[in-house]
């Protein structure tokens, strides 16, 4: 599984990045994490408002920093 | 040792060091600004934050999460109508720029995936000047009437720049590939009249408790007279929403109101103390919880935490380097007045260019504006640079460049210096 956290280096894309990484740690799944922060590539991703997460290619939340317990669920934790 | 990696640390110390070694106390003018930046910083906690910066974090925070920013999006989209798309790309930075932050993505995917070049050029000029923390506090420190010019010129110039740009570079708009982006669907959990009167008390709220002027008689000091209880009458209202539309226990809701009405029958000279009792309440309210209630408060904190450091280091530097009103800091107001003291075509010029290339933060163009103003400087070139301001900087330059090519933003930079300069040519004859 590859998810990647778009935004620029702002506050909320930071605690996105935690976030999703705190999930990661506590359901036990193992991911590639990857921070995307050009914004060429963002908008490739089909990314409007930052932060996003994008999931295999799949957009789960964009313009705001998803809960924990989203992130669990989009990675099956 | 490693000098490759440890230069940075020992220039950085000899450069502090130098500075703290001449450091000029002592020297009337030095210290005079350093009075003058912590009286700046009193009188902005005294008069701003309570009344005005926190409701206006929670109105920001509000929009965040209640208002569908999908639906505005639909509008910005490849397959928009076109002249509505620069409608909507003037106006959305109310709704879609409340964090500096998100400014730029969405101008990459306007231009790249959506609308194009012109509305994509229109929201990066109108979006940082109409959020709505910065129409707020324009408004209150800078008074009604250049809040008002602030929002009107950027959202008029914004067209005007995004039509010029998508003319001049027709041909190759016409050519390019756009790839559809991805439109998150929203669902709306509350009908839009709903939102709106949800909308409508907290900026009511807003507006009454910092409602100023009592002097002069007529419509004015009769609202002013009365503005506590229809801040009251507002709150009342929101709480009220809050119990069957946002769907609060309200049990609960009746328990965070309480102190405030308690303080308010108790203390009724002090109506501040009830107005932060109020938004303690409504803390502790929204903040335990897990739904979009909750994320309402956190969205607010995240403003709050984002911007109340910045600009308070703003504040402290204009009133360092400026003064208060009527005061002077570290710069002479004879340089101020000099150099923009007029409303000629030089110092509105002069004004939109600075502003262009100078980084500010959210928010800190205020205080700093207050300064110049306070030092001489006219309402127009001050309205020429609080459009040019925010809305560029040699940082973002780069950014905006990596995205659109050099020349591009060589034009947009151009447009945005000569509409500015317009609009306080204008602003400046007309007021």
């Amino acid at each position: 599984m590859e998810i990647k956290v778009c935004g620029p280096d702002c506050a909320k894309c930071h605690e996105t990045e935690r976030v999703v990484r705190e999930a990661l740690d506590e359901a036990g799944v193992t991911a590639q994490v990857v921070k995307v922060s050009d914004f060429n590539e963002i908008a490739k991703l089909g990314v409007f408002t930052t932060p996003a997460v994008v999931i295999d290619g799949q957009i789960k939340c964009s313009g705001k920093t998803p809960t924990k317990k989203e992130v669990m669920a989009w990675i099956g934790g | 040792m490693e000098w490759q990696r440890e230069w940075k640390p020992l220039a950085l110390m000899v450069v502090v060091f130098l500075a703290v070694y001449h450091l000029p106390v002592g020297i009337p003018r030095f210290d005079n600004a350093i009075q003058e930046a912590l009286e700046l910083v009193r009188w902005y906690a005294r008069e701003h934050v309570l009344l005005c910066l926190i409701p206006a974090f929670f109105i920001a925070g509000a929009i965040a999460v209640f208002v569908s920013q999908a639906s505005v999006l639909k509008y910005l989209g490849a397959g928009a109508n076109k002249v509505l798309a620069y409608g909507v790309a003037s106006v959305s930075g109310t709704v879609l720029a409340v964090c500096s932050c998100t400014v730029l993505p969405l101008f990459a995917g306007i231009y790249r995936m959506g609308a194009g070049l012109g509305p994509a050029a229109a929201f990066l000029y109108a979006g940082p000047a109409i959020n709505v923390l910065a129409i707020v506090l324009t408004a209150r420190v800078l008074g009604a009437e250049m809040g008002i010019a602030r929002a009107v010129a950027a959202i008029a110039f914004s067209i005007v720049i995004g039509l010029a740009m998508h003319w001049i570079f027709r041909k190759e708009e016409q050519e390019k590939q756009l790839a559809q982006a991805a439109q998150p669907q929203v669902e709306s959990s509350r009908p839009l009249w709903q939102n709106a009167l949800f909308f409508g008390a907290m900026i009511g709220i807003l507006v009454f408790a910092n409602w100023g002027g009592g002097e002069g008689g007529g419509f004015w000091s009769l609202v002013a007279a009365y503005r506590w209880w229809l801040t009251s009458l507002l709150a009342l209202l929101l709480g009220i929403m809050l119990m069957f539309w946002f769907g609060l226990p309200k049990g609960q809701v009746l328990l965070a109101g309480a102190p405030a009405l308690v303080l308010a029958l108790v203390f009724p000279s002090q109506p501040t103390l009830a107005f932060i009792a109020g938004f303690i309440g409504l803390s502790l309210l929204l903040g335990r919880r897990e739904d979009e209630n909750g994320t309402w408060f956190k969205e607010s904190w995240d403003f709050a935490k984002q911007i109340l450091p910045l600009l308070l280091l703003g504040v402290l530097v204009a009133g360092l380097l400026l003064g208060r009103p009527g005061q002077e800091g570290l710069i002479p107001s004879e340089w101020v007045s000099r150099a923009v003291g007029d409303n000629s075509l030089g110092a509105n010029f002069f004004a939109s260019l600075v502003g262009a290339f100078m980084y500010f933060a959210t928010l800190t163009e205020i205080p700093i504006l207050q300064g110049l103003i306070g030092n001489g400087m006219h309402k127009g070139p001050a309205l020429a640079l609080l459009l040019a301001g925010p809305a560029l900087s040699l940082p973002n330059m780069l950014v905006i460049r990596s995205l659109i090519g050099t020349l591009k933003t060589v034009i947009f930079i151009a447009l945005v210096v000569v509409m500015a300069t317009i609009s306080g040519l204008l602003y400046g004859a007309l007021f």
